[in-house]
């Protein structure tokens, strides 16, 4: 049977929720052996119900076993995988082109979802409420900003990758040719940069408090440190040079 | 702090430090948004946003790419926020020593995580025959006692945290050598040079993503001037 073909088997709404919502949870058992791969059997569960033979049919063990195995994808994107593995399953698709399938799918998923999500949304949204705070704003305003424009993407992109894998099934590689997918980094990350050359001041300039201004000093001391942790690019986790430093700043402050 | 002081706290921890990984990764995790919160648990929520300010500057420097090892902020900056928050004001010692306890709590609570999904892989070790065989009952135990678990692992480490951290902080606090304003300047220097650092590393790529940045600041100077 073709993938097709797949528009027999309408999977009821709401096994579609049941399913958005355990994608929520697909890292729940992410471990060393399998990665997300039991998460994406759990997640395709309610759907593999609608098997032949009914849950715990051999069908649905079947497909619940091969699904459970190694898999690896941003979580965000996972859906995307869960949605054509799920049609293919209900499809009846060959299982070794399913495993092929699967192996296929994996890199890419990680990586686009790794540039768009971790490496350009989020920082992009840290960076506004960072320059909501510089500006003066409440707890609240800050928090909720931040929370808002964040997850409007966050569950956007959760519930499209669900749907266009549903969709799709095994064609659903030229989904990831998505210009979101494709340019969205480059776009976010230019509107980060702007926003960071708003936030960044104006944030620092909140921290250090009323009263006082960024002064000479830390400026030229902070622009010094940015080229040098620049300079060393991978090599350092600039976090872990925050923790030393503070140590050692601490330690100092309270034995003289 | 009792433990029954630290219980609500621990609560929250857990469910941040859920967040991070397990459920739903919505960022409810992220620093500026757990010290806040944990703030406010304590009565004073400018005091966990301005902790969190700073630990968010220091977390862009790590994003949670694929199985990498990274800090655990969820837990750290409910720690963070609520042992800042506990500090009476103008204590010029109390942001540098919640900020490191913070990002030590981070340190740990990271390192557990690599500890959950070893023990997450031992057990799935244990029923894989099961599991292979299809059976339901066994994937969703594992699925579901492995969130169970790190729900329990968050909520361990804020409260050992905040047992550990608290009264150090007050102490450190009490006895600080340094005055406020280069305390406040050493804290901002070096949030400035990590999320400086961090934005290079994240967008150098990004095409003339200097002069996205200087238009950002012109923007600013433009503005201020206006104003």
């Amino acid at each position: 049977m073709s993938a097709n073909q797949s528009s027999r088997f309408l999977i009821p709404l709401r096994v579609k929720l049941a399913m958005y919502l355990r994608l929520l949870a697909v890292q729940g058992s992410w471990n060393y052996e399998t990665l997300m791969g039991t998460g994406i059997g759990f997640v395709m569960e309610p759907a593999l119900r609608g098997l032949p033979g009914g849950l715990n049919g051999p069908q649905y063990r079947a497909a619940l076993a091969r699904e459970s195995r190694y898999f690896n994808a941003h979580p965000y994107l996972a859906g995307v995988a869960v949605g054509a593995l799920t049609r293919a399953e209900l499809d009846g698709v060959d299982p070794v082109r399913i495993e092929r399938f699967r192996t296929a799918l994996a890199g890419p998923l990680g990586s686009v979802g790794d540039r768009l999500v971790w490496a350009s949304w989020l920082p992009f949204c840290s960076l506004v409420a960072l320059s909501i705070y510089g500006a003066g704003g409440s707890p609240l305003a800050v928090v909720g900003t931040f929370l808002l424009l964040y997850n409007v993407g966050h569950f956007l992109l959760r519930a499209w990758g669900l749907q266009i894998g549903l969709s799709r099934g095994l064609n659903v590689a030229s989904a990831l040719g998505n210009p979101v997918l494709r340019r969205g980094p480059q776009y976010i990350g230019s509107a980060a940069a702007v926003v960071a050359g708003v936030a960044l001041p104006l944030a620092l300039q909140r921290v250090v408090g009323p009263g006082r201004v960024l002064a000479g000093g830390i400026i030229v001391a902070a622009l010094i440190g940015i080229l040098l942790l620049a300079r060393l690019h991978e090599r350092a986790e600039g976090w872990r040079i925050a923790l030393g430093v503070l140590a050692i700043f601490v330690l100092y402050s309270v034995l003289t | 702090m009792s433990l029954l002081e630290a219980l609500p706290i621990a609560l929250l921890g857990a469910l941040l430090g859920l967040d991070v990984v397990s459920f739903p990764q919505a960022m409810v995790s992220r620093p500026i948004v757990a010290a806040t919160l944990a703030g406010a648990f304590i009565g004073h929520p400018e005091a966990g946003l301005l902790i969190g300010v700073v630990l968010e500057l220091i977390a862009l420097d790590t994003l949670p790419f694929g199985a990498s090892r990274y800090p655990e902020w969820g837990s750290a900056g409910v720690v963070g926020g609520a042992l800042f928050a506990a500090q009476p004001a103008g204590m010029p010692g109390a942001l540098p020593a919640s900020l490191l306890a913070a990002l030590l709590t981070a340190s740990i609570s990271g390192w557990s995580m690599v500890v959950l999904r070893r023990i997450i892989a031992t057990r799935l070790e244990r029923t894989r025959d099961t599991i292979e065989a299809g059976s339901r009952d066994a994937l969703l135990f594992l699925h579901l006692s492995g969130m169970t678990l790190d729900l329990l692992r968050a909520a361990l480490v804020t409260t050992l945290g905040m047992i550990v951290f608290s009264p150090l902080v007050r102490a450190i606090a009490v006895i600080w050598g340094s005055d406020s304003a280069p305390s406040r300047a050493v804290v901002v220097v070096i949030a400035a040079i990590v999320a400086g650092g961090a934005l290079w590393k994240v967008f150098h790529s990004v095409r003339h993503v200097l002069w996205f940045f200087l238009g950002g600041l012109l923007a600013l100077t433009a503005l201020l001037v206006a104003l």
